[in-house]
């Protein structure tokens, strides 16, 4: 019997604790499928936030460090400086990279620091279950927004890659969805690029993947995905908002 | 081992670390320890070293944990309300037994305080650093001399041990010009087979990690750590004793606190009261089987520090109500003088 389907080699054989219908599994398997076509696992760092993806050093089969809530562009800059062969990537859900780590994601965008930033928006805390996010969108209820996110209140949601694009030494950020297979094809290429921009040594790139949680969110799996398109691409359109070598531009116009 | 120079011990500890050798260093400018990171910003370029200014205390210190995951040198340095901010780092570093060396330059507090020299954050640095149950390794030197000596010790012990240490100076080590000899740089540097270097394909995933969500784990990885402290305070414990074999009045005190007793000590020597001094050099562990072993043939005990009295704590604890126990300190950034501390060792003659 031939072997049509199965699971990439950057993932590690064991059960993930998601939820079913949330769409970490995916992503995770896109990084992996990427790690594993440009033959990196082996020098492949990758750094663990806090939130659902907290247990993620236990799926991949690279090296993995857990950092602290927010903190994982730290934590690879350290990584990445100390051993710069090696491919240093994060992986953050919208509290960590948006709400308590806003400033490590600035500034590691703005050194152009030489990492891969996998960044999943759900607009909602998972892990905590269900709290209101940096991103979450006006009038979405939450258990922290019981009536609804009133901006007056509680401000407006952050729209992460328009935000990091008008920065100098972001090289590469582009908002994907993984909400149907057209969609899921090209979140893979996106991260494919985030990690070859990173081995090419062109700098800071991200990649925000516009996702579901069913559980918290209180709908079923497919009502998540018509959310998903409904409601949250409106207001954070997917596309490219930034591709550029930061650095050889500088050296450039320098001459 | 160089010859004498004259540095600032700001300066000198990162030379010092230097040649331990640390080529990773992430800080974030606060005063009175500046000149260190500046320092580290001046000669790491020329080494093939890594000088990186941070955002943050706390991304500073998430930096470390970074590097010292990937098996390197690494340290930085901050000054009393920085330190605070590193906290949640350290935890992490303890958690996560990773080595790293981390520098307090303490000034004026709480809160913003002052930026004069301080010893108010010994019970931080000692007891109450951050959450969790875990142990810094806490080195005080008296002297840049002894700072420089202590910097590759910090190293060693955080490597062999596998926990952050930390040099608690103070405003004046770090700004005051002494001469010192540097040591030679160091040659070999030990293997780190859990280090998160690439699996290179040739081993399983190194995981670095402070999360075991079964209480059970955690307590089994915790205790583990706590047997690795008993070995610590087993054989790392530093003291110095001078002039205590006949003192009827011993005088304790760490740090720069130490050097303006010595004066005092001596000037009532010459008055032929007997007084002598305990130094700790290690604030954790703390010597406390030093303090036993001098009660027998002592009348008093003096601890004088730049605080409102924070290590007394610990020598209280070493002494037990043996012999009274009695304070001088002087707190905000103000440096107490030899006469204030002569003055107190003659009111305790008198109520001794």
């Amino acid at each position: 019997m031939s072997v049509v389907f199965k699971k990439p080699d950057a993932l590690c054989d064991v059960t993930m604790h998601y939820c079913p219908g949330c769409t970490h599994g995916i992503v995770h398997r896109l990084v992996a499928e990427v790690i594993d076509e440009l033959g990196i696992v082996g020098n492949t760092v990758g750094v663990a936030p806090v939130g659902c993806a907290v247990f993620a050093y236990n799926y991949f089969e690279c090296d993995m460090i857990e950092a602290a809530h927010g903190r994982a562009p730290a934590v690879a800059t350290g990584c990445k400086r100390a051993n710069p062969n090696n491919i240093v990537f994060t992986y953050q859900g919208d509290g960590d990279l948006a709400a308590i780590g806003t400033a490590e994601t600035v500034h590691a965008a703005s050194r152009g620091e030489n990492i891969t930033v996998i960044f999943i928006n759900n607009t909602i805390y998972g892990m905590t279950s269900g709290q209101m996010a940096p991103t979450s969108l006006p009038g979405q209820v939450t258990t922290t927004s019981p009536y609804g996110r009133d901006p007056r209140q509680a401000g407006f949601p952050i729209r992460v890659c328009e935000m990091l694009s008008t920065l100098s030494g972001t090289a590469y950020c582009e908002r994907v969805s993984v909400d149907c297979v057209k969609n899921v094809m090209q979140a893979k290429k996106a991260i494919k690029k985030a990690f070859e921009n990173q081995i090419a040594g062109k700098g800071f790139s991200l990649v925000e993947v516009l996702s579901t949680c069913p559980s918290n969110w209180g709908l079923s799996p497919l009502e998540s995905l018509e959310r998903l398109r409904r409601d949250m691409i409106p207001y954070y359109p997917l596309g490219v908002y930034c591709d550029k070598e930061p650095f050889a531009a500088f050296e450039e116009a320098a001459k | 081992m160089s010859d004498k120079i004259l540095m600032k011990g700001n300066e000198a500890l990162a030379e010092a670390a230097i040649r331990a050798g640390c080529r990773f260093f992430f800080g974030y400018p606060i005063t009175p320890q500046t000149q260190l990171p500046e320092y580290m910003a001046k000669k790491m370029p020329k080494i093939g070293g890594t000088f990186l200014q941070a955002e943050s205390e706390v991304a500073a210190i998430n930096m470390v944990l970074g590097a010292a995951s990937a098996g390197v040198r690494v340290m930085t340095s901050s000054s009393s309300p920085g330190i605070s901010l590193k906290a949640e780092g350290i935890s992490y570093l303890a958690g996560s037994d990773l080595p790293a060396v981390i520098v307090n330059i303490q000034r004026g507090g709480p809160g913003l305080g002052g930026i004069q020299p301080s010893q108010a954050d010994y019970w931080q640095a000692t007891k109450g650093l951050a959450h969790g149950d875990f142990r810094v390794l806490s080195l005080a030197p008296a002297g840049i001399q002894e700072a420089v000596d202590l910097m590759g010790t910090a190293f060693d012990l955080a490597d062999k041990y596998r926990m952050p240490v930390m040099i608690l100076g103070d405003g004046i080590l770090g700004q005051m010009m002494e001469p010192v000899r540097l040591p030679d740089p160091v040659e070999s540097l030990p293997e780190k087979p859990w280090a998160t270097t690439g699996t290179k394909g040739k081993r399983k995933h190194n995981i670095v990690n402070s999360l075991y969500i079964q209480p059970e784990a955690l307590e089994e990885i915790v205790r583990a750590r706590y047997e690795r402290y008993a070995q610590v305070e087993a054989n790392e414990t530093r003291v110095e004793t001078w002039l205590c074999d006949d003192a009827d009045i011993i005088v304790t005190a760490y740090g720069s606190t130490a050097r303006i007793c010595r004066n005092a000590i001596r000037a009532a020597r010459a008055d032929g009261i007997k007084v002598g001094m305990i130094r700790p050099i290690t604030l954790w562990p703390f010597p406390s089987e030093t303090y036993a072993a001098h009660v027998p043939h002592t009348k008093a005990i003096l601890d004088v520090e730049m605080s409102m009295g924070q290590m007394i704590d610990d020598v209280r604890l070493a002494v037990g109500n043996a012999v009274p126990v009695h304070f001088f300190g002087r707190t905000g950034g103000v440096v107490p003088t030899p006469a204030e501390i002569r003055a107190r060792i003659d009111e305790i003659c008198k109520e001794a």
